[in-house]
């Protein structure tokens, strides 16, 4: 029996570490940590609302768009404008989001994912003309020249022994990652139209955005669309397919807890209700049965029996929280988010189910086509290979949607709505960043924040075990994970990577008091 | 048993063989080529503390220097950077991103810092990594590095001046790098490129220059920022500068006027956002009809004072500007309170 400890584990977002028992090649034990303590919801106490969406963009580099929504979303809601949100300003957030997030999809499968399949080694003798794995090539070959192998950072060290991909395929998804550094980067060219600049913009404000749609920045941000769908058409999803045909195995690997649950991203109209408003991605939440039931925000609760805090688990706290470092028993600054006291995932693959099990047209073809071309069931998207086939799946669907939604955007109509800050209120905003389900909660005393609570997809995903000692769902995928070889365990990591954790998101939380909910007004 | 590129691999190559990269040398086009040039490597250790990764995903944006250039081929002419550690883009993990750090720091290398350093609780507040069973402090990790690069970059507004993650009441006892060093007593050049996040130029143009002509030669402000990109103040530069000087002022956003009493920093933030541009020369904050908020400052933002809330200007430079304080009192954008920042700095 042997303890692999993974700390730092790379190629994700923030500071992470995961420790395993392996027994007989068998993971008998896991436990996710998050090691850094930021402490957003402390510090926001006291500011002007408005100071929020900028602050809790900060939260994260990966997903600040996520984070700037959900804010104004919540910010619209406790001023009392939820529902007066102009058509072109609703549309423009989407778009906002849909450029971060097929950023965050194509950087998440190339850059960050990839490199426990791909052998970037498969460069080494490429005598074709492709400029990407000419660069890669050369610069193997000047380390190889200076015989020296620290030269070949960042790509080495790494774990070794399974890099399976035939060489053809392998050496297109080289080429393939470095193309894919050009389109992430064009990704969020397309955001920053609206958005201002990328990461961390101003273009998001409560009632709307800051600057309207006119013909020439609706064409500017299609021309790169049209770019980055026909990379997500004819290069991401080929490549996903192509290395889920080679890792099959990886299909039956990293089950998890088995049930999901989706806030609903990209808003179709204005309601006021939060659970009423019709969303592109809907809202639900559903289990490896494939049942489907409509989620109720007040039924999440966090616990903290294995974090570093000293609330009360669950809700009604009362009051003061303490960052309590060395507590007892306490692994991680992460706390354990609950909806009716069980464990859920969130991510691409739970808003692809959701919207599978909804009825949604378009994506029950898309996943359907998908499932039949590996013969396999609907419950293989609880697997590292099926989050991988949702996530792209779900870049295409949101890629072609972003095309449309620039028609219904109309120049010199309005884009956002005066505001005025109210005395005293309540709000909430729900929404979705590319890893999953995001939450922020207010509330307003004389004209200033009292409260500011996140509840984030990385502390739904990476989160320890809760007061009746359930793990988290990334410690569940890796429970029962078979490791072929203890000095590389590709199988952990690969597992970790496939929720495509943010831990900076996840380990941001220190809140006044232990209910995430509170009163929330409806208009 | 596992396959390690090393040394005797090379070797192996070089002498014809076929085994692990399936190759050889000798076939191997660029192989004479690349001996007949004396390239140089400069290894960076790129290392992540309290902060968001923004100021990694702002450079990855850069351009027309693409991110190809900085980690596969060249920045400047001749010259490589080896990105040896970097949390979000390395294939090690675990021990062997350990052992990649350990190996690095060995020889020469360039340090870049992105995120504050929290001192609380001997650092237990951010953990980088683990030996022997025990969490590894950030403030250990600097303490080691700092005294044996050949230069810092502290990247962003965290890293310069403790920043978002230092805001009051500063929990975690985050400070900049600058600061850490003073503490510890290490001399090693510090250049600050602030920014939540710094544009990507700001940070390769001062790498650049860097591997150039030594750290030595960049030409910094009081802050330790680069003078070629933070040298004027985007008010000073600014497009809707007319609006202000007539007293024309946007009280929505989305109005086509001067944005001070929604909150613009631009008086008293050095920057050069408005010729340069964000994302490829896309758009910047004040094109997008949004104020500057002042991240390339140290106070950012916590002691800047509210985002979307006028300045008061009776400090700055600008006499002009002082007539308008008492006209931003009367606009009820968002209860304007005319605030003063506080004058004491972080990091500093």
């Amino acid at each position: 029996m042997g303890t692999i400890v993974i700390d730092p584990v790379t190629r994700i977002e923030g500071h992470l570490k995961i420790e395993v028992v392996v027994e007989n090649g068998v993971v008998k034990d896991a436990h996710s940590s998050g090691t850094l303590f930021r402490g957003f919801e402390m510090f926001m106490k006291g500011h002007n609302p408005t100071d929020a969406q900028h602050y809790t963009q900060r939260i994260c580099g990966v997903c600040p768009v996520s984070h700037g929504v959900t804010s104004v979303l919540n910010l619209d809601s406790a001023f009392g404008i939820a529902d007066k949100i102009p058509a072109n300003g609703r549309i423009i957030r989407n778009l906002i989001q849909a450029g971060n997030t097929i950023q965050s999809h194509i950087l998440h499968f190339y850059h960050l994912a990839a490199l426990d399949y791909v052998d970037v080694t498969a460069a080494a003798d490429y005598s074709g003309s492709d400029p990407g794995l000419i660069k890669v090539r050369d610069f193997i070959g000047r380390a190889l020249a200076a015989g020296n192998t620290a030269m070949l950072g960042p790509f080495f060290p790494r774990y070794e022994g399974d890099y399976r991909l035939p060489k053809a395929i392998n050496q297109k998804a080289v080429a393939d990652y470095v193309k894919a550094l050009d389109m992430r980067r064009l990704a969020h060219e397309m955001t920053a139209i609206y958005f201002g600049r990328i990461p961390h913009g101003p273009g998001l404000v409560v009632g709307g955005v800051t600057q309207g749609p006119t013909a020439d920045n609706i064409q500017l941000y299609r021309q790169k669309l049209t770019v980055l769908r026909d990379f997500i058409d004819n290069v991401y999803l080929p490549d996903v397919i192509a290395v889920a045909e080679v890792y099959a195995d990886h299909f039956e690997q990293g089950f998890g807890c088995g049930k999901v649950l989706s806030y609903g991203v990209f808003d179709l109209d204005s309601n006021a209700d939060l659970t009423k408003r019709r969303r592109f991605q809907p809202q639900g939440v559903a289990n490896a049965s494939l049942s489907l039931s409509a989620m109720d925000p007040k039924s999440i609760t966090e616990d903290v029996k294995y974090s570093r805090f000293s609330t009360p688990s669950a809700y009604p706290g009362d009051g003061d929280t303490k960052d309590d470092p060395h507590k007892t028993g306490a692994y991680t600054w992460l706390k354990a988010p609950r909806y009716k006291g069980g464990v859920h995932e969130v991510g691409p693959m739970p808003r692809m189910l959701v919207a599978y099990l909804s009825g949604d047209a378009a994506v029950k073809k898309m996943v359907d086509d998908t499932l039949t071309h590996f013969k396999a069931p609907p419950s293989v998207l609880f697997s590292t290979l099926g989050r991988h086939a949702a996530r792209a799946l779900e870049c295409k669907l949101v890629a072609d949607a972003a095309d449309k939604w620039l028609d219904e955007l109309k120049p010199g109509e309005p884009f956002n709505v005066p505001f005025e800050i109210p005395d005293e209120a309540e709000g909430m905003g729900l929404w979705e960043a590319p890893r999953g389900a995001l939450g922020h909660w207010i509330s307003i005393k004389d004209k200033k924040i009292d409260r500011y609570q996140c509840v984030v997809p990385s502390t739904w995903d990476c989160s320890p075990r809760d007061d009746k000692d359930q793990p988290g769902p990334i410690e569940q995928s890796l429970i029962g994970a078979k490791v072929k070889d203890e000095a590389n365990p590709f199988e952990v990591v690969r597992i970790v990577r496939a929720y495509d954790p943010c831990l900076a998101c996840a380990v941001h939380l220190l809140r006044p008091n232990g209910d995430v909910i509170g009163q929330f007004r409806v208009a | 048993m596992t396959v390690r590129l090393s040394r005797r691999h090379f070797v192996e190559l070089a002498a014809g063989s076929t085994a692990a990269l399936g190759m050889s040398l000798f076939k191997y086009p660029e192989f004479e080529r690349l001996l007949a040039q004396s390239l140089q490597e400069v290894p960076v250790i790129w290392f992540q503390g309290s902060g968001c990764n923004g100021c990694s995903v702002s450079v990855l944006n850069t351009f027309p220097v693409t991110i190809q250039n900085l980690l596969l081929t060249e920045v400047v002419s001749g010259k490589h950077v080896s990105l040896r550690v970097h949390n979000t883009v390395m294939a090690a993990q675990g021990d062997l991103a350990m052992k990649a750090l350990y190996d690095t720091e060995t020889g020469p290398f360039a340090l870049v810092v992105e995120g504050g350093i929290p001192l609380k609780d001997d650092g237990f507040y951010c953990e980088v990594g683990e030996k022997d069973g025990h969490g590894i402090p950030m403030t250990e990790t600097i303490a080691r590095l700092g005294p044996k690069a050949i230069a810092t970059i502290a990247i962003g507004t965290c890293a310069s001046s403790g920043g978002i993650s230092s805001t009051p009441p500063n929990i975690g006892e985050v400070v900049g790098v600058a600061e850490f060093y003073k503490q510890e007593g290490i001399t090693t050049p510090v250049i600050n490129v602030p920014g939540c996040p710094p544009h990507p130029d700001w940070f390769v143009g001062t790498l650049a220059q860097v591997l150039m002509n030594g750290p030595e030669s960049v030409e910094v402000d009081e802050d330790l920022r680069p003078l070629a990109f933070y040298g004027k103040t985007i008010h000073d530069q600014c497009p809707r500068r007319g609006s202000f000087t007539a007293n024309q002022f946007a009280k929505n956003f989305g109005e086509p006027d001067c944005l001070y009493l929604l909150g613009c920093k631009g008086p008293v933030t050095h920057a050069d956002c408005n010729i340069r541009l964000w994302n490829n020369k896309t758009r910047w904050c004040i094109e997008a009809g949004a104020p500057c908020i002042g991240c390339a400052e140290l106070k950012f933002p916590g002691h800047l004072g509210p985002i979307h809330e006028p300045i008061d200007l009776s400090k700055t430079l600008d006499k002009a500007a002082i007539g308008i304080a008492a006209a931003a009192a009367v606009v009820g954008v968002t209860a304007a309170v005319v605030t003063k920042s506080s004058g004491e700095k972080s990091g500093h």
